[in-house]
């Protein structure tokens, strides 16, 4: 089913195969904020482009952020300005993060912000009437553009209105199994209607990726079914180099009971509207965990830290309101230490520090969640959260002006695309990201399509059945595993072994289960036919999910330090060995994953300096 | 604590279908939902469902449970008593594709007929200015999620067919109030939303109000004002003759689409 319907003309089913065939200039795959942003740029450049997309048109996983849109706007605090964004970005991800990218989202996130509210978005407003901003992990000053705890479904809302409006085409619930090449090139993409069960070929020179992340191959995740690295497994099949995969966030503040929800979201904008955690002593233990690197501007009294929200000059930001990475271990430690809360968290309390009226207006999702689905009132008594796995840091090495990959026609945006992060992405920082990159991805496929216009790539019908065939391969199978009970394994494997702390030994021990694993899904049986078949769409997504856990677990072996989201018990410090250096996963011919140091692009002096001011 | 749950799912497609008997274990504080994917991923692989977020954000799993339409991320089993049977239907107002999931695309038609929001120039340092009392209305109205519950339930579609065409439904009655509100718009809908999304059509009963998973009173807020807002435009000539004559009040400046 289709956003625009498609004209049936459009549609060349007349192929050697009968298999239904599209023809365009730029293929976006995702239709969450960066796949979306893309389309749009795209089609504003002239391209003629289609949204490929998993689940229905507004329903990607984009729908779920909360907290709010980081942009230096400047609407409560005009020091605010991109040079401090760009700072904070930085240290948030431990430096490890493309200089460029962090820039350019910087400089560009409050012109994307402005451009959502062009197209209709209703942001919170300051007294003046300004777009609103709130305060979040890392961020020097109150920065995040929201609407209530609900800002990703007013984002995603907006841009799918903008490009309904615009006429492109949307394929929904429609999955790419493979990318197909030409030579060097891309050349279009297999994919799947879901109701149906039907194959479509895409035809197009260029194809962005905006797939997302990850995180369904863990136990304990925020994330939707979406999440199994499609992007990130067929971008490696094609031949482009993955960066930073060791690091993934997990998020400080999952719930953790019942058990029906547990991994679910709370929004960092409890912490950021006040909210603070205490363990089972009811100790306010964030103060206990802060490190070196964030001494200088950490509150280390709690005067100092509940001032901070109402005086920015002469207070220091709550230790609550470090980046995600310190207080998602800090909770881990107490956990592990036996100051948990009775279902295996700690306790966030906002209960205590902030009205019921304020708790309902600032965070209504967070209430009704909690309301409903583990009889909890949040304006009452405190939560009980635990560290949930959230966002992949690592994606698609890209150009940082373009996102091009390193694949002729391939881009990539938004999650799926690595490097803007570094070690640790900050709250906030993500929907900027989908919306200053999807843009310039939307912007570049297009210009390089309209580049290669005269020479326009080909797939070959043989490469065309090949693809059919491997699709279809679990109908016939027979005596084969039940995918579901695969996946199940594989979310505890890396749950257990590539989780929050790692050592070499889990890690080693969970290459080998990846591989045993890796077997199981090659012979994978499923009931049913081939209409809107759930148990068929996992058995093919499974083998993304491996690829990308494999590259997980590979490259945090091999960094040997601990930094931002990956902290190896036996190499606890960070070491500056590694701080120069990325690991840069690519797939050799005879399909193994193979990992090489690279070093960081350099910095320019002018904005080093940033870094030496304090 | 666990037990065993009896559950009714319906199995089928456009062809036609019944509901099936299942028993599924199940644990203290899950929902629907949760019943659903352990059926799927122990009993019935191909069982086809809608789902995304599980967490009543994204509003892809709504379906009849009990005959009430309801979202299965966030219908609690504790709401059933343990021997109870939960029987699990797809949306009944949209064509069965298979199992429980619908062909929704009729929403997707009507979304495209809304003319998009066209603001006035922002101020001179490229912000907008608008009061949070203003913006309130339309954020109301925004906390959807498309879940379509609404849709649904509209006995002005959920029984008859020939409607479709020419009416849009209370998701879309919202959308048209949501710009009809908007501090900074400079279109006037009104005749669309009367002439192309059937508002008139609506007699108000208010069921779409009672399903709303975000509790958004659609009803209240955006259909009465708008039929209000409708009806001034047409009969009210003083109003009409002053606002051509004066260009004064809110519709000045807007044009009519």
């Amino acid at each position: 089913m289709t956003g625009n319907a498609l004209d049936a003309d459009t549609a060349d089913s007349s192929g050697p195969h009968g298999i239904e065939s599209h023809d365009y200039d730029v293929i976006v795959m995702g239709a969450g904020g960066a796949g979306l942003r893309a389309a749009i740029a795209a089609h504003d450049a002239g391209a003629r482009v289609a949204v490929v997309c998993k689940s229905l048109l507004g329903k990607a996983h984009t729908v779920m952020a909360e907290g709010g849109i980081a942009a230096s706007l400047g609407n409560l605090w005009p020091q605010d300005n991109w040079q401090v964004h760009f700072r904070d970005t930085m240290r948030g991800g431990k430096m490890l993060n493309n200089w460029r990218m962090a820039q350019l989202h910087a400089q560009e996130a409050p012109e994307r912000v402005l451009e959502l509210e062009e197209w209709g978005a209703l942001f919170d407003r300051t007294d003046e009437g300004l777009i609103s901003q709130r305060d979040f992990g890392g961020h020097r000053y109150a920065r995040l553009a929201h609407v209530g705890d609900r800002t990703g479904l007013e984002m995603i809302r907006t841009l799918q209105q903008r490009a309904v409006h615009l006429g492109i085409d949307v394929f929904m619930e429609c999955t790419v199994t493979e990318l197909f090449k030409d030579g060097d090139r891309i050349a279009g993409a297999f994919a799947y209607w879901r109701e149906t069960g039907r194959f479509l070929v895409l035809n197009a020179p260029a194809v962005v990726l905006a797939t997302g992340g990850i995180g369904k191959s863990y136990q304990i995740t925020s994330n939707s079914w979406e999440y199994t690295g499609d992007g990130h497994a067929l971008a490696l099949r094609a031949g482009a180099t993955l960066i930073n995969m060791e690091f993934v966030q997990f998020h400080p503040t999952g719930m953790v009971w019942p058990p029906s929800v547990r991994g679910l979201l709370v929004t960092e904008s409890v912490r950021g509207d006040g909210g603070i955690l205490r363990n089972s002593d009811g100790k306010r233990f964030m103060f206990d965990y802060v490190p070196e690197y964030f001494k200088a501007e950490t509150a280390d009294t709690e005067q100092e830290a509940d001032g901070w929200y109402e005086d920015k000059v002469n207070n220091r930001r709550p230790p609550e309101l470090l980046p995600r990475d310190e207080v998602a271990r800090a909770i881990n430690s107490e956990i592990k230490a036996g100051r948990g809360s009775p279902h295996g968290g700690v306790f966030l309390d906002i209960a205590s520090r902030r009205s019921p009226e304020f708790i309902k207006r600032r965070l209504p999702s967070m209430y009704h969640q909690f309301k409903e689905l583990a009889d909890v009132d949040i304006t009452a008594e405190p939560m009980e959260i635990g560290p949930t796995c959230h966002y992949v840091m690592g994606g698609v090495e890209v150009d940082a002006d373009t996102g091009a990959s390193l694949v002729e026609g391939l881009y990539a945006a938004g999650e799926v695309a690595g490097g803007m992060h570094g070690s640790n992405r900050l709250g906030g920082n993500s929907l900027s990201d989908l919306l200053v990159f999807g843009r310039r991805a939307g912007l570049n496929a297009a210009y390089y399509a309209e580049r290669t216009k005269v020479r326009a790539p080909r797939v070959s019908d043989e490469t065309i059945s090949a693809a059919a065939e491997r699709a279809l391969a679990p109908f016939s199978a027979t005596g084969g595993e039940n995918p579901y009970t695969v996946q199940k394994d594989l979310q505890d494997v890396m749950q257990r072994l590539v989780g929050i702390i790692r050592t070499a030994d889990e890690l080693t021990e969970s290459l080998g289960d990846l591989e045993r694993l890796k077997a199981r899904a090659k012979n994978l049986s499923v009931e049913g036919n081939r209409q809107y078949n759930p148990g068929w769409h996992l058995s093919i997504d499974l083998a993304n999910m491996l690829t990308v856990s494999e590259c997980i677990a590979k490259a945090a072996l091999e960094r040997r330090e601990s930094r931002g989201g990956h902290t190896r018990d036996d190499f606890p410090g960070p070491d500056p060995y590694w701080g120069q250096l990325n690991i840069v996963l690519s797939l050799t011919d005879d399909d193994t994953i193979e990992s090489k140091r690279q070093p960081l692009p350099v910095m320019p002096e002018e904005l080093q300096a940033l870094f030496e001011e304090n | 604590m666990a037990y065993d749950l009896k559950m009714r799912v319906w199995r089928g497609d456009a062809s036609g279908g019944a509901l099936g008997d299942y028993v599924v274990p199940v644990e203290t504080g899950e929902v629907v939902l949760d019943a659903i994917h352990r059926l799927q991923a122990t009993q019935a692989g191909d069982l086809a469902v809608r789902w995304n977020c599980k967490a009543g954000k994204c509003g892809s799993c709504s379906a009849e449970i009990n005959g009430r339409p309801r979202l299965m991320c966030m219908t609690r089993l504790s709401d059933f008593a343990e021997d109870e049977t939960v029987t699990v239907t797809p949306m009944r107002t949209f064509p069965v594709i298979r199992d429980l999931v619908t062909d929704v695309s009729y929403n997707y038609e009507k979304a495209k007929q809304v003319p998009a929001v066209s603001l006035q120039p922002p101020d001179a340092d490229g912000k907008r200015r608008m009061m949070q009392s203003d913006v309130a209305r339309g954020q109301e109205f925004r906390k959807c999620i498309e879940c379509f519950l609404c849709q649904n339930v509209c006995h002005v579609i959920r029984d008859h067919e020939d409607n479709k065409k020419a009416y849009a439904g209370p998701r879309f009655f919202l959308r048209y109030a949501e710009l009809d509100m908007h501090p900074l718009d400079t279109e006037d809908r009104r005749k669309v939303t009367q002439d192309v999304a059937g508002l008139g059509m609506c007699n108000i009963t208010k069921c779409c109000t009672e399903v709303c998973p975000e509790g958004i009173k659609i009803t209240d807020n955006a259909i009465i004002p708008m039929k209000e807002r409708v009806v001034d435009r047409k009969y009210d000539p003083v109003v009409w003759l002053g606002e051509k004559i004066f260009r004064r009040g809110d519709r000045a400046s807007r044009t009519e689409v």
